[in-house]
């Protein structure tokens, strides 16, 4: 008995979320006793970076390297990834939480008569009932979830375990999918993707600018911020609703949920629906000139000052200092 | 063209969270009800394709009495009948199995729901209802255009979008840009009173994944202000004390 986790790849190059997922499944199966961590990669990936999946803690990687799978179509992911887990006889699924991630697990846990719990935030509990803890009301509240089915499928959100590097290699086995045309019914036609820089969702250090900084011109000194500190950027969703930044750039209610071990608002009153997408962050810094800025409520650090002052001095303080 | 748009009825987004009797049920106490956002940008897209289509739009709650006002809204906005059955949404696999039961019934040609709920943000039953019913399911969409049987698509990914294609019947969880939330008129709101809500019986009572206790994150502690002329004493700050950087 093995559990599998599903390994997400951009361009060849396995997600550091993917990552986190196998040591959670790691110790998750130290807690259970389900043997050993089987990854399945798809796609076209390098024979280096499949071993190396196993210093995450898998055992074995079953990589499916028909080209077809590089893109992520949905149902070919969701018919591979089943078999799989069929192949090795597993009851266990864990997946990073991802655009991707989250269309494949909803039609696997109808295939595999999984129970499936999204928003996963830390090891379940195992000893009697199969207790999961989930995070709810976008990042307001947490939700215990039974799960009563033999099959299961936690999809997990970032930093729900840190990751650990120090296992061996895995070795790499060649997987068979067996795919047919239902599976590939859609066509993904294009892919716009920001390139160069780090993801947002990913992110450890996010940099993040609100209506406060006047007008797109005036990014400079964010995206300074964010290359010193190897952050990802981010914005209000008065900023991407003005078009000042891109939508998947928007952090909050509506838009992109965040968890970064540290977040720096700048300029960014703080409205409810903001600081739902950021709640989940381990720090938060805030950069406003309002000291009635409700954010600063929600702040572990914070500086009351004019942005267009502080953040430059920011910069040459943060140079200074890594 | 047959829509069916399936809907939540969540507390507004700025709504205390609370729990009651022991942290096992949420605290309705003063909180409103609305629409979940994504749903209702899905609602939005709907309506302004059942127009160019000139077809019929069907929107559908799996929730108790009180969804009704929610479902009435949504008849308001611009949706032709709605569906309610009649029961607490008490996991994401006992919703999907009534949204696919009557998708199925009512043979739509295009499914639409929000991405997720904002309530307990699992964004799985689109998919779910895909897998039930075998059609292809797409998550999160920004854009969607019907032409004929064909469906051009973009949906988010990490860092950007991909562009998609493929043809009806198909179901679609909605966000932010599809359409433009739409206010309900006078006139839709007098003519939602008397279009048809029926409200039918949960064909399955089985869950899988039941939430069954909660809580609140601990409570934040005060921030620590910086001067703003000694910036560098932040930067200390989160090496030395949050050990962020």
């Amino acid at each position: 008995m093995s559990i599998l986790v599903y390994i997400e790849q951009a361009e060849g190059k396995v997600k550091k979320t993917s990552l986190e997922a196998v040591s959670f499944a790691n110790a998750l199966a130290g807690q259970t006793g389900e043997g050993d961590v089987v990854a399945v990669a798809l796609g076209t990936i390098g024979a280096e970076e499949l071993a190396a999946i196993g210093k995450a803690g898998a055992a074995k990687v079953l990589h499916g390297a028909d080209s077809k799978l590089d893109a992520g179509v949905i149902q070919a992911h969701a018919s591979a990834v089943a078999q799989a887990f069929n192949q090795i006889g597993a009851k266990t699924l864990v997946l990073a939480k991802s655009s991707l991630g989250d269309a494949v697990a909803a039609r696997l846990a109808i295939k595999l008569q999984a129970g499936l719990v999204s928003n996963v935030v830390e090891l379940p509990k195992t000893d009697g009932a199969y207790i999961v803890k989930r995070s709810i009301y976008t990042g307001k509240a947490f939700a215990e979830t039974t799960v009563t089915t033999d099959n299961k499928i936690l999809a997990i959100k970032k930093n729900a375990i840190d990751l650990k590097l120090d296992g061996a290699d895995a070795q790499v086995e060649k997987f068979d999918v067996a795919l047919d045309d239902t599976d590939f019914a859609s066509k993904i036609t294009s892919t716009e993707r920001a390139t160069g820089d780090v993801l947002l969702p990913e992110a450890d250090i996010v940099v993040s600018g609100g209506r406060g900084l006047k007008g797109p011109e005036n990014w400079g000194m964010v995206e300074e911020m964010a290359k010193i500190l190897g952050a990802a950027t981010a914005c209000s969703k008065p900023v991407s609703d003005l078009g000042w930044r891109p939508h998947h750039e928007h952090v909050g209610q509506t838009g992109i949920k965040v968890a970064p071990t540290l977040y720096i608002a700048i300029g960014i009153s703080g409205a409810i629906q903001h600081l739902a997408g950021v709640n989940s962050s381990k720090c938060i810094v805030v950069i406003n000139k309002d000291p009635d800025a409700p954010f600063f409520k929600a702040a572990d650090y914070g500086i009351v000052g004019d942005a267009f002052e502080v953040v430059p001095k920011l910069n040459e303080a943060f140079k200074a200092e890594l | 063209m047959k829509i069916l748009v399936c809907i939540t009825h969540v507390p507004d987004t700025t709504s205390k969270i609370q729990f009651t009797a022991d942290n096992t049920k949420f605290d309705s106490t003063g909180v409103q009800y609305i629409i979940g956002p994504y749903d209702d940008y899905a609602l939005a897209r709907a309506v302004e394709l059942r127009d160019q289509a000139s077809g019929k739009l069907t929107v559908l709650n799996v929730g108790e009495a009180d969804s009704d006002p929610t479902l009435r809204k949504a008849l308001a906005i611009g949706a032709d009948e709605a569906i309610r059955v009649n029961s607490a949404p008490k996991d994401s696999y006992f919703v999907s199995q009534q949204i696919a039961h009557y998708a199925k019934e009512g043979a739509y040609d295009l499914i639409l729901m929000g991405r997720e709920s904002i309530d307990f943000n699992g964004g799985m039953v689109h998919g779910m209802v895909g897998e039930l019913l075998g059609i292809p399911s797409f998550s999160p969409v920004m854009k969607l255009d019907v032409d004929g049987s064909s469906v051009k698509m973009s949906r988010e990914i990490e860092g950007g979008k991909e562009m998609l294609e493929a043809s009806l019947p198909l179901i679609a969880g909605c966000q932010e840009p599809i359409a433009e939330w739409k206010i309900p008129n006078m006139r839709g709101i007098m003519s939602a009173r008397t279009k048809p809500l029926t409200v039918v019986e949960p064909v399955s009572q089985e869950t899988q994944a039941e939430a069954s206790k909660y809580e609140l994150p601990p409570a934040k502690g005060a921030v620590k202000l910086v001067d703003k002329d000694n910036v560098a004493e932040l930067v200390r700050l989160l090496k030395n004390e949050a050990k962020v950087l």
